[in-house]
């Protein structure tokens, strides 16, 4: 049983409270059209399966309703950070994981909003 | 409406007031206390937090702050607030005043807000007790120590299999926002597991 | 039948842990025995003089009790008297005895004394090699089911009940700074440590005390006796209203996040029956800051020959039932151990008066004080001496001594025999690591103390005392108390040290002990007396040693192959032995050859208890709309469609489903029906771009939809396939209200807030769910009209009121919403009513279309007329594998709009192009009065040989009242081409159906009716 830190709610609450959502940070493309089947294809059917840092969506589905992102190891089911929509992931890769599991287990809003402040998609 | 037409609360079929008068004095030897608020208005209200003519715009309809803290409250004579999301909140305000209400929003609010009537969508039960405590711990999965779950505020989590809003009015009570077609099964649970500590309605 | 174990008081006060003012009488296959509050039904067991209690699983050898703890793999039995009250394979040790406590064995049909299956055992035995279920039993396969239920019958792990359980069982979730995990000297130590620093702690115990090792320990704390320090300790715990105790709790689990499920037992120490009081068992879930191990250790027996025959018992647990229970299990007593600690087992057995004749000491000296206690008690202690075999078959009669080398690996001289009934033996000890693998860690393999101890966690895990090899009381109680302040420090609580007094005992002085497991013998081990390594699966140090030379070299294997930790003890007793047995054959050491993992649950937990509340009436909660009561009282049957109850059809005194069928679909056709609708999804679509919004979830185009006006829309997921669809109304141009399937509700708000909140947050519009605040009821019918217009001073006449309108009216005194939509083709208005006003409302409407015989119909009703119009059911007439233009919906596909909305890329991928995708269609059975079954599969050629190319199945298959015949909707490899053919429907009964490809709507297929 996991305990999530919802970024909107801002507190751990209990995995019941949620439903994971897939593979974060997949972008639609904006122009389908003009894609390949195989790329289309690429957008619709394949994700990613590590073994270890993934980077994954959620929904508080019993609490406000909303998407976030979640960094979570998938070997020790460790979560290194939530994340709102829209922000991008503080821990990246395994060393960065290990840099930050002792201690930033959620960092806090302002260091995201801080080193995403140029960002605006997802 | 017409004065002919019959109203029902979610849990009318219950018979909470028969029940009530069978309890006789709730206090003694029952753990638990279950009143139904019912026949509420409740308005379910969208906008952006950070848009100060949005939020000047609520406290010109409502005469209150719109509670924008993560899972926070407020209050006044006039409505109840509750911190739903982000961009949502529940207000609630005395039965019948709804459309009132959902007017004067309409007029105070300009740009992106949605306000949507949901009284007959949901109901509020009100628990009390020394052994609410107990009963809520048996119920829903977030910590109740004071620490985490202060007076006035607010959570909306899993409750038994269905789900719920709660917000803490005291010590040992609280009031819970529970959806109409889930209300029975949310009764049969709260028997069941009031059942140690005896459970007296109140009307 | 005397007590003839019982020892009196010793000295003036009684240090055991029993009442003895508390008599209970209890049954033990059919026979009476008397015990005392406070036994456990192994030490009444045994006070009574019960050797044999049960047959072992395999080899059906005569068993006894071994240990006084969950590691215990003989006594486990069929508790309760009742086949509703009866459970399979609780521990005897651990089981609490209480007056009339009814128990049997599970090993041992038909008797554990005289059983038919002793021969065949035997037998059994020979045919039984490691490996057996891979070997003897494989084939003939056709035999197996039988030789299975001979062997489980004969061997038996019990009966499940037969009754329902009368019993009731909760949950409760806590939250808590550290969490501690047994209560021994270590546990409680934690627990003060954590609690002085105003930490919110809980502390389980899987026994009915706690104390752990103290209950039956004599060493003095702090002067004084332990029960002192263990009664001062337990009040200043209680006392504090942040400190939960839980005893009578076993922790089973413990996973991710510190998360631990506890199962307390609250009644069955009391009896049986007993819901009336409490629930019988709870799980406790509780998440924690900080997690406190201190499991402490199990003591691991010796293997040597015949070391099964019932008054073989491990060392620590003879101490535990003379010291806690005042029960000494035997007369004369053999004690083999391979460290000084063990010696407190003969010392005990001496100072209760009973004999000892000989220790055996497998290292070659020890000058322990121990020792010299057991010396200068004239016990006879033989060093460098190993117990090799025991005599006896139902009791031990005698047991051979060999001398043994330094190793411990070879017998030097010649055996000598001792007469005795018990013989102890004790191998040291292994830390209790269950709970730490649970989560994933691998224990390390600690030389020192020839065990396996916690290795690396990504858990807030903290472990002390016995779990992390450290056995002096002294050292205990010290690690204790640091180990719980450090916790409540790193939750947030205390400053980490520990400064208060920490208690004063004094420890015996001991020498090293020996790495020994498996005792040689004279014999080679496959020849030996069968050395028994997992008691309950019978696997032998013999079976493991062939296990080996067959190749199976990796522990994991030599598991399965022999089977080794499979029982309900989950290998507790014996898996380091059988480790350590494989490690010596295969020349390497315990860590090369392997570790076990252990999983939950620590002890079997039961079904109820996991169950909890949910069930019977809570099993799933069940919705209703605010009609409901209505329809009970007007006899509906119902039928579940996601965890709505709804009304399936309303049957009259008499009449079977199909006749009520046809009198609802009459009904609704030639006058008025009426419907309960308020399962739909609705939401309500608040925001300027929310038009722009639906054309982006819609297949169809929303931008010319004006306010008054619904349109029919269809929703797709991006791979093209349809997964909802419903009407959707415009309120006003920053306004709609869509519906949604009963079943789809929650999923397609959950869809809409996905792409809104993740892909497009830039549209201004917003979503909340109505479904609960509208009742929702559908008039069906030609006389629908008439029955509404009774209702509203609103002119719904066809000119005012068209179809695909919707208008705000009064009807019955209530305000509403009332849509000109249809799903069953006839004239229909679907009135939406505040909930809290629909039972008042359908009970006007009911009143009102009395005169036009009014008629609810519920669900299948619904179902028939909308397929007799060729009307799509999501979910039934598709499966996620269908677009709209396999529906042959074209129509609903938008193709001017600008965005390329949801779903659309899809359809144009190769394989949404084919020719011969399945297509709906129409079917109707040649022999008209048949009704083919749902779901079943259509080919075009009849003839063709087994197995058959299946071209498409059925999807919805009615009788209809209205057309006279029968007919289905089906999807069929290209079958909008296909119309007017014939296609085959072979059934499960043999029998081929004919029938032929049509129009999927059957009924007014110009959609006359609806336009009235």
């Amino acid at each position: 049983m996991l305990h999530i830190r919802c970024p909107y709610c801002e507190e751990y609450r209990e995995e019941e409270e949620f439903s994971p959502a897939g593979q974060a940070h997949i972008e639609r493309p904006l122009d389908p059209e003009s894609l390949s089947d195989k790329d289309w294809a690429n957008y619709l059917f394949f994700r990613k399966n590590p073994r270890g840092l993934h980077h994954e969506m959620w929904l508080h589905a019993h609490g406000c309703r909303k998407y976030f992102n979640m960094t979570r190891n998938t070997v020790t089911y460790k979560i290194l950070e939530t994340y709102k929509i829209g922000q991008q992931p503080y821990v990246l890769d395994e060393n960065s994981l290990d840099e930050n599991s002792a201690d930033k287990n959620s960092p806090d809003e302002k260091s995201i909003d801080e080193k995403n402040s140029s960002e605006v998609s997802k | 409406m017409s004065n002919s037409v019959r109203v029902e609360s979610p849990l009318y079929h219950a018979d909470l007031p028969g029940l009530a008068k069978l309890s006789g004095n709730p206090s003694e030897n029952c753990g638990v206390t279950l009143r139904e608020a019912k026949l509420l208005g409740h308005l379910n209200l969208r906008g952006n937090a950070n848009d100060d003519a949005f939020l000047n715009g609520v406290k010109q309809a409502l005469g209150l702050n719109l509670p924008t803290a993560p899972c926070s409250s407020a209050q006044n004579d006039k409505a109840l607030v509750m911190w739903l999301s982000p961009d949502e909140w529940l207000i609630i305000v005395e039965g019948g005043l709804e459309a009132e209400i959902e007017a004067e929003l309409r007029q105070t609010l300009s740009g992106h807000f949605a306000v949507s009537d949901i009284s007959g969508a949901q109901t509020m039960l009100e628990l009390s007790g020394e052994d609410c405590l107990n009963l809520l711990k048996k119920s829903i999965g977030y910590d109740l120590h004071l620490d985490s779950f202060p007076v006035g505020k607010v959570i909306g989590t899993a409750f038994a299999q269905s789900g719920a809003h709660i917000r803490r009015t005291g010590e040992k009570s609280f009031q819970l926002i529970v959806r109409r077609s889930f209300s029975d099964y949310i009764w049969l649970w709260l028997q069941h597991s009031s059942k140690e500590y005896g459970l007296a309605i109140v009307d | 039948m005397k007590q003839i174990n019982r020892i009196g008081s010793v000295g003036n006060t009684d240090a055991s842990r029993i009442d003895r003012n508390k008599a209970f009488t209890f049954t033990f296959n059919d026979k009476s025995y008397q015990g005392f509050e406070g036994d456990t039904l192994a030490s009444a067991l045994l006070a009574n003089g019960v050797d044999v209690v049960g047959r072992s699983f395999k080899y059906s050898r005569p068993r006894g009790i071994i240990t006084a703890d969950a590691q215990e793999p003989n006594a486990i039995f069929q508790i309760g008297s009742t086949q509703a009250t009866t459970i399979p394979n609780p521990r005897a040790t651990q089981t609490e005895l209480y007056n009339g406590l009814t128990a049997t064995s599970t090993n041992g049909w038909p008797n554990v004394d005289f059983d038919l299956m002793g021969t065949l055992g035997k037998l059994g035995g020979g045919m039984m090699p490691p490996g057996f279920y891979y070997k003897t039993f494989m084939f003939p396969q056709s035999l197996w089911m039988t030789y299975e239920k001979l062997i489980r019958k004969g061997a038996g792990l019990g009966c499940s009940p037969q009754q329902p359980d009368p019993d009731s069982y909760d949950k409760m979730h806590h939250h808590c700074d550290v969490m501690i995990v047994g209560a021994g000297p270590a546990g409680l130590s934690a627990a003060l440590a954590a609690a002085r620093t105003g930490a919110r702690v809980i502390i389980a115990d899987e026994q009915n005390e706690f104390g752990g090792s103290l209950l039956c320990s004599k060493q003095l704390i702090d002067g004084d006796s332990p029960q002192k320090w263990l009664f001062e300790t337990i009040t200043e715990l209680a006392d504090n209203d942040q400190v939960t105790l839980l005893p009578r709790s076993t922790v089973f689990g413990y996973y991710d996040h510190n998360y631990l499920g506890i199962n307390e037992r609250r009644t069955d120490h009391l009896g049986e029956n007993l819901a009336e009081i409490s629930s019988r068992q709870r799980v406790h879930k509780v998440r924690a800051k900080q997690v406190i191990l201190a499991t402490g250790a199990h003591e691991r027996p010796l293997v040597y020959g015949n070391n099964d025959v019932p008054g073989c018992m491990l060392a620590s647990s003879v101490s535990t039932y003379i010291n806690r229970y005042a029960v000494v299990p035997g007369n004369t007593l053999a004690l083999m151990t391979s460290n000084d600690y063990a010696y407190q087992t003969a010392l005990d057995w001496h100072d209760a008066g009973r004999k000892v004749c000989v220790i055996a000491d497998t290292r070659p000296h020890s000058n322990g004080e121990r020792i010299r206690l057991a010396a200068e008690r004239g016990i006879k202690i033989l060093f460098g001496h190993a117990v090799i075999d025991v005599k006896g078959s139902k009791r031990v009669s005698s047991v051979n001594i060999a001398p043994l080398n330094e190793a411990g690996n070879t017998l030097t001289g010649d055996t000598s025999r001792y007469t005795c009934d018990t013989v102890a033996s004790s191998g040291g000890w292994s830390p209790v690591i269950h709970l730490s693998s649970h989560t994933g860690s691998r224990p390390v393999w600690q030389e020192d103390i020839q065990g396996f101890v916690p290795g690396e966690t990504t858990q807030e895990q903290n472990i002390c005392g016995g779990l992390q090899g450290v056995y002096s009381l002294a050292k205990v109680l010290s690690d204790g108390f640091n180990t719980g302040a450090q916790a409540a420090q790193k939750a947030g609580k205390g400053q980490g040290q520990y400064d208060g007094a920490i208690p004063k005992t004094n420890d015996l002085n001991e020498s090293p002990a020996m790495a020994i497991y498996h005792i040689p013998h004279h014999q080679p081990t496959s020849r030996a007396p069968k050395q028994f390594v997992d008691y309950q699966n019978d696997v032998t140090a013999a079976g493991i040693e062939l296990a080996n030379r067959e190749g199976f070299e990796s522990i994991e294997h030599v598991k399965r192959y022999t089977a080794l930790g499979f029982g309900t003890d989950q290998g507790k007793l014996g898996n380091i032995n059988g480790m350590a047995i494989t490690a010596n054959f295969l020349n390497k050491t315990i860590p090369e050859t392997g570790t076990t993992i252990f999983r939950p649950m620590y002890t079997p937990t039961t079904f109820g208890a996991l169950a909890g509340s949910d069930v019977k009436h809570l099993f799933d909660p069940a919705r209703f709309s605010a009609m409901h009561k209505w329809h009970l009282d007007n006899g509906a049957e119902f039928e579940d469609v996601g965890q709505w109850k709804r009304p399936w059809y309303f049957p009259q005194s008499g009449e079977s489903m199909e006749q009520t069928l046809q009198r609802e679909c009459l009904a609704t056709r030639n006058s008025v029906g009426i419907l309960d609708a308020s399962t739909l999804g609705k939401i309500d679509i608040q925001g300027k771009d929310a038009r722009e919004f639906l054309n982006r979830v819609y297949t169809n185009p929303w931008s010319k939809l004006a306010p008054g006006k619904c349109r029919y829309g269809v929703m797709c997921k991006e791979d093209g396939m349809v997964f909802d669809d419903g009407v959707t109304a415009c309120i006003n141009d920053n306004r709609f209200i869509m519906t949604t399937t009963t079943g789809g509700a929650a999923g397609v708000l959950q869809w809409l807030e996905l792409w809104h909140q993740t892909e497009w947050p830039e549209l201004e519009v917003y979503f909340s769910t109505v479904t609960d605040h509208w009742s929702t009821m559908t008039i069906s019918g030609p006389n629908s009209r008439k029955v509404l217009q009774k209702l509203t001073d609103t002119d719904v006449n066809n000119d005012n009121f068209r179809y695909m309108d919707w208008i705000e009216a009064e009807v019955a005194g209530v305000k509403a919403r009332i849509f000109r939509i249809s799903f069953t083709g006839e004239l229909s208005f679907e009135i939406n009513v505040q909930a809290n006003y629909g039972m008042h409302t359908w009970e006007v409407v009911m009143a009102a279309g009395e005169e036009f015989n009014i008629t609810p119909y519920g669900t299948e009703t619904m179902h028939i007329l909308r397929a007799e119009k060729g009307f799509i059911i999501v979910g039934q007439d598709t499966d996620g594998s269908v677009t709209p233009q396999d529906l042959d919906m074209n129509w609903v596909v938008g193709k001017k709009k600008e965005f390329s909305y949801l779903g659309k890329r899809s359809w144009t991928r190769f394989d949404n192009q084919r020719n011969d995708r399945k297509q709906m269609v129409g079917l109707k059975p040649k022999d008209p009065t048949f009704v083919l079954p749902e779901g079943a599969q259509i080919v075009f050629d009849k003839d063709q040989p087994i197995p058959m190319t299946m071209v498409g199945h059925v999807t919805s298959s009615y009788f209809s009242a209205c057309l006279g015949y029968s007919f289905a909707l089906a999807v069929v490899k290209g079958g909008l081409d296909r119309k007017g053919q014939s296609v085959y429907l072979p059934l499960a009964d043999g029998t081929t159906i004919e029938a032929e490809i049509c129009s999927s709507v059957f009924y007014d297929p110009k959609g006359d009716r609806q336009n009235v």
